[in-house]
């Protein structure tokens, strides 16, 4: 995604809720967002008095702060901050956890759902079944419906053992 | 590959042809694939980026699938052949843009392309004409595994395909349905559609897509989110909501027409009249007016205009197509000129507008 004012990158995403029903997504590079933050700033100081509440900002700073290194591609997570874009597909296992907050902002997800590769291997998906399943145990135990869940654990049982 | 036979078609997108094609223009699927142990291509040296443009030229090749392939090199066709591609949509404007080796592969049909080192290794596209997404999403799905039985995919079991850019990874599916909304755009309801689409995560963007300017009436509506949801789930998603902007479409254009037919009228009248008669024309010019006419056409508020040939001069009109028609190089002004004429000699033979 292309920043709104610039042509880099856009690393920053603001939503801004003008009323209830006028939600305003803003996609910045870092620099760009720092400015429209300060404009806001000095505006809102003018216009305080006017709208007084009805402005609620959410600002999503993903700041990652990462030493490591990628052995593949030598990518830092700065790198990524400053473009946008990573460097390898090792990069998803090196940088995993300073991802999956951006994979949340982006997606409101963090896990794949969609289609596998069918070299990928039958146990693999053999494992995203059970993960799904034990997903479903955890929702019916919390709704009573032992019967239910009894099923279920016999077909994560069935599934372990394959 | 010869441009020149090219240019006189209007190709798939534009055929005009299909499923709610007076409002539908075009359905498309593309999905971003990485090669597992090459850097992307925005990290990958020179060397390595001609090393996956060979192993993927090869496999695309000799792949059994429905279609043949036709490789082209992106750095051997120059700058109006490369824009050509571009207003065609068989490429993006990034890998017309991007330097080093890359290219598209493109079908014999013309609906499907597979750009290779763009922002991804690969990137498979499909185009429909009109509102087809179901039959554009079987067609990829297929040629997707066709490719993956000779190639071995970037894939992690749970962020799905893995992408330059995190905005991709999962699916690594954008699905796109191309409309033209010009009684929407007109009446000032389509921010009112877009914040509508925004709550429910699909997005929009102009004619070229990502960063392009509205043009034309012609907008695009696209899913944003490619994680944590199945294709199918993303599909249904833009299968739902499409229905209902063509019927606020159509709303709106009858409103218009009751409220204020006679000005509705005048304008397409006009529209036609000036591409008709008019000596210079911009090409921003010529989308706006064109979009007018079309819009007569389909409300039969303009008579013996064929659709086939308004489809076909929203694209011939394009900077690149008007110079491979005239088969030459025209700077700024020889090209309005030559715009204007050419318009004037597709549209004198025909057209009138009702009493």
């Amino acid at each position: 995604m292309k920043c709104h004012k610039c042509p880099k990158v856009a690393t920053m995403h603001i939503t801004e809720i003008v009323s209830k029903d006028n939600v305003q997504e803003c996609h910045f590079c870092e620099e760009c967002a720092q400015k429209y933050l300060q404009e806001e700033v000095l505006e809102k100081e003018t216009i305080e008095v006017d709208l007084g509440p009805s402005i609620v900002k959410m600002v999503e700073n993903l700041a990652g702060a990462t030493s490591a290194v990628c052995e593949t591609c030598a990518m830092q997570f700065a790198d990524f901050r400053n473009s946008g874009r990573l460097g390898c597909p090792h990069d998803y296992t090196v940088f995993h956890d300073e991802l999956l907050p951006y994979l949340e902002n982006i997606h409101g997800e963090t896990k794949h759902c969609g289609k596998f590769p069918t070299r990928y291997g039958t146990n693999k998906n053999i494992q995203k079944e059970i993960d799904l399943l034990r997903k479903q145990l955890q929702s019916v135990i919390q709704k009573e419906k032992y019967e239910e869940a009894a099923g279920i654990r016999d077909k994560i049982r069935l599934l372990e053992n394959q | 590959m010869n441009f020149e036979a090219l240019s006189k078609s209007s190709g798939e997108w534009l055929k005009g042809s299909g499923i709610e094609s007076d409002i539908v223009i075009s359905s498309r699927i593309r999905l971003a694939r990485n090669l597992a142990g090459f850097p992307f291509p925005n990290r990958a040296s020179n060397f390595q980026k001609a090393e996956i443009e060979n192993l993927l030229k090869d496999r695309i090749q000799t792949l059994e699938f429905e279609q043949k392939f036709e490789y082209v090199s992106l750095t051997a066709l120059n700058t109006l052949d490369r824009q050509f591609l571009v207003e065609r949509q068989l490429i993006s404007r990034e890998l017309a843009a991007n330097d080093g080796p890359r290219g598209v592969a493109l079908g014999n049909l013309e609906s499907l392309s597979l750009m290779v080192n763009e922002e991804d290794h690969l990137r498979l596209q499909v185009m429909r004409s009109g509102f087809s997404l179901e039959s554009a999403w079987e067609t990829i799905n297929k040629l997707d595994d066709y490719l993956e039985k000779k190639v071995s995919y970037a894939f992690h079991e749970e962020f799905g395909y893995l992408t330059a850019c995190p905005t991709n990874v999962g699916t690594g599916m954008r699905a796109s349905v191309m409309l033209h909304l010009p009684a929407l755009d007109f009446t000032k309801q389509i921010d009112k559609v877009f914040r509508a689409l925004q709550r429910i995560n699909l997005t929009h963007r102009g004619l070229y897509g990502e960063g392009s300017r509205f043009s034309g009436h012609f907008f695009q509506i696209s899913n944003q989110v490619t994680l944590g949801k199945s294709e199918t789930a993303i599909l249904n998603e833009i299968y739902s909501v499409i229905p209902q902007i063509i019927d606020y479409e159509r709303q709106a254009r009858v409103a218009w027409k009751k409220d204020n037919g006679q000005i509705l009228q005048d304008r397409i009248s006009r529209a036609f009249g000036t591409l008709s008669s008019a000596t210079m024309m911009t090409s921003d010019e010529t989308m706006e007016l064109l979009s007018y006419v079309r819009l007569g056409i389909h409300m039969k508020m303009i008579e013996d205009v064929d659709i086939n040939t308004v489809n076909e001069l929203f694209i011939q009109t394009q900077p690149a197509h008007l110079q491979k028609l005239m088969g030459s190089t025209l700077d700024g002004e020889e090209r309005n000129t030559a715009r204007a004429k050419f318009l004037r000699s597709k549209l004198r033979s025909s057209g009138s507008t009702p009493n």
